[in-house]
């Protein structure tokens, strides 16, 4: 296709693309460098008749939004934002490295700072839920196949809701289960006798609980790849397989998962990059005492009440973006490698 | 089947239990919601024991019926959630439309094109896929506030299309591989023009893939939270937003029963949608994989 029309075809859709999104990141890198104004003060000295003179410091509202108004970016301040301690927090580890107490202590205090919090449960989340909900996709997947074909059509049915299903509505949905009043919530609290046990309550349950749900919303991807994958297993190779002695999970292990490893790979990297992103279960299941993740913190910034941090919120999402980066590494080195080895 | 590869009972036994308790947990959430949307607050949350929203004790006590849609007109009536459910369908509607307008030109020409540029433009797509949607957000919000479009309908809408972009292009571009190449250029070779070939000839072949796509388009513009929550003003909310500002005001007493109700009224029109396309969607999560 000649050059010309390529770009005739396909103008509209790179346009869109450079408006809405490489512009962003360059426009998202530009706030990082700045930070919100400080607020205008004045000192007024009020003299009252009898009770002599006192100095007031009081917020120049009026100075302050013309301030805003001639700045709207805010101060420039350079990489500041970035090593503050809501973000990189190089000083603070530094004092945590020199002064500490073992290297639980170290955990537990990096821990501490923000941007590592939500570094942490993001990392967590995407390297915990991915591989559990693949099993578990994997495992239903070779249910399926073998059970009567009547279930089949209602499994797969009921099995895409939990996937399509809008992330924030999902949570809310399972949040009013495990809630001490909801089902499951009471439920456990009758289980182990307990009636103080919330899910809400500790780190290690709120975790937890945003597991069980990235599981459950992410297992039926992973269950309709798989299955559509099985239909394709050769039965010649399974049959003289069965012949040459192999067991059922020989078969399984030596012809099946084989069959399915490039299908897994696809699933793994759809998965990492979605759970890498993980936000909406955060707000649905009021977690953000116990649990943000880096998406959490830049929508947290942007909510900020008294005044909107886009410094900070910018510098959040420019490290984030070097993470999507760094996690698709390895996906792109290999399409360049193969790409440079067909040409 | 021979013989051989027949199943031992125990297994064929461990694998419908295993399926049953699967379809268990994927089915129970939405029907114990639905249902207890129907009860008082007092019911679904429950101190006492959670038979109380099955039989609806204090639901019959409190409004004397098995059933009560309170909540349904609290947020229907009450909160102008029909408002957002318009602003909702105009959101979708068109995120779809012009999405799948752009997407099939592009991924066409990507398909087509053969040169190497094309390939870079698809992991340039891939990498933007990858990009959480909130980081792109916090870079539109001062601009629009300078531009002073932030807030309304047709800036969330563009940039939701922008942002489905990259998906469009690779799920259509793989479609048009399947597509045989002959086919477009036989058109040509009888003297139609490029676009004449395309709208000719390409586009009465294109419909199941672009289905496809337009699903999965559908569902990213209704599912989106960040995006909307964060561009729209309070007047041209949609749904999901609405429901989160339910949340807000949780103190007051029967406004959890308006965000259940709200909940069960936004997953409908998905499990309509499943209804019907379940096989139009998962032919679309098998497309790529099996091309991958």
């Amino acid at each position: 296709m000649p050059h010309k029309t390529f770009l005739a075809f396909i103008l509209p859709s790179i346009v869109a693309m450079l408006l809405f999104i490489a512009l962003p990141i360059v426009s998202v890198a530009v706030q990082s460098l700045f930070v919100e104004h400080q607020k205008v003060l004045l000192t007024v000295e009020t003299c009252q008749p009898l009770g002599g003179c006192s100095t007031e410091t009081r917020v120049d509202s009026e100075a302050s939004a013309k301030l805003r108004a001639e700045q709207p970016l805010g101060q420039f301040n350079g990489l500041g934002t970035y090593f503050n301690r809501a973000h990189l927090a190089f000083d603070e580890i530094g004092e945590i490295l020199r002064v500490n107490s073992g290297l639980g202590d170290v955990a537990a205090r990096i821990y501490d700072l923000p941007f590592y919090r939500a570094l942490a449960f993001t990392l967590a989340y995407t390297f915990i839920v991915t591989p559990l909900a693949m099993l578990l996709g994997f495992v239903i997947a070779l249910a399926v196949n073998i059970v009567p074909a009547l279930l089949k059509g209602p499994v797969i049915f009921f099995s895409l809701l939990p996937m399509i299903i809008t992330p924030l509505i999902g949570s809310l949905i399972l949040f009013w289960m495990i809630n001490s009043e909801g089902i499951i919530g009471a439920t456990l609290q009758a289980v182990f006798n307990d009636p103080t046990l919330s899910l809400k309550a500790s780190p290690v349950l709120t975790w937890a609980t945003l597991f069980v749900y990235g599981v459950w919303t992410n297992a039926p991807f992973s269950f309709v790849v798989f299955y559509a994958g099985l239909q394709t297993v050769p039965g010649d190779t399974l049959e003289s397989a069965m012949i040459d002695g192999a067991s059922r999970w020989e078969r399984i292990r030596y012809v099946v998962m084989p069959h399915l490893a490039p299908l897994a790979t696809f699933v793994a990297l759809v998965q990492l990059m979605d759970n890498f992103r993980v936000f909406e279960p955060i707000v649905g299941f009021s977690a953000q005492a116990n649990a943000t993740s880096l998406s959490f913190s830049i929508f947290n910034d942007l909510r900020n009440q008294n005044a909107q941090l886009y410094g900070s919120a910018g510098a959040t999402s420019l490290l984030t973006i070097a993470g999507v980066v760094v996690l698709l590494m390895p996906v792109l080195i290999r399409t360049w490698r193969e790409h440079a080895h067909k040409s | 089947m021979s013989v051989a590869m027949r199943r031992p009972l125990p297994l064929n036994i461990l694998a419908t239990v295993f399926v049953v308790f699967w379809l268990f947990l994927a089915a129970f959430p939405f029907l114990w919601t639905v249902w207890g949307s129907l009860k008082v607050e007092s019911d679904f949350f429950s101190r006492e024991s959670f038979w109380n929203a099955i039989f609806g004790v204090r639901t019959q006590l409190e409004t004397g019926g098995q059933f009560t849609t309170a909540g349904y007109e609290g947020a229907w009536v009450t909160n102008a959630f029909w408002k957002s459910a318009i602003n909702t369908l105009i959101v979708t509607v068109s995120v779809t439309m012009i999405s799948l307008t752009l997407g099939t030109l592009g991924g066409y020409a990507l398909a087509r094109s053969g040169h190497r540029y094309a390939f870079w433009i698809l992991i340039a797509a891939l990498v933007f896929r990858a990009m959480p949607h909130i980081t792109l957000v916090s870079g539109y919000m001062l601009p629009f506030f300078q531009l002073n479009i932030w807030g309304h309908l047709p800036t969330a809408i563009i940039v939701l299309v922008a942002i489905n972009q990259p998906f469009t292009l690779w799920m259509l571009h793989s479609f048009f591989l399947s597509i045989p190449k002959d086919l477009d250029e036989s058109a040509m070779v009888d003297g139609c023009s490029r676009f004449e070939a395309f709208r000719r000839v390409v586009i009465p072949v294109m419909w199941p893939g672009v289905i496809t796509t337009g699903l999965f388009s559908f569902l990213l513009g209704y599912n989106d939270f960040a995006v909307t929550a964060m561009l729209l003003n309070q007047n041209n909310q949609t749904m999901i937003p609405k429901i989160s500002s339910f949340l807000g005001s949780i103190n007051d007493a029967g406004n959890v029963m308006y965000a259940v109700a709200a909940v069960v009224s936004a997953t409908v029109p998905l499990f309509i949608l499943v209804l019907f396309f379940q096989r139009q969607i998962v032919s679309g999560l098998t497309a790529g994989a099996v091309k991958g």
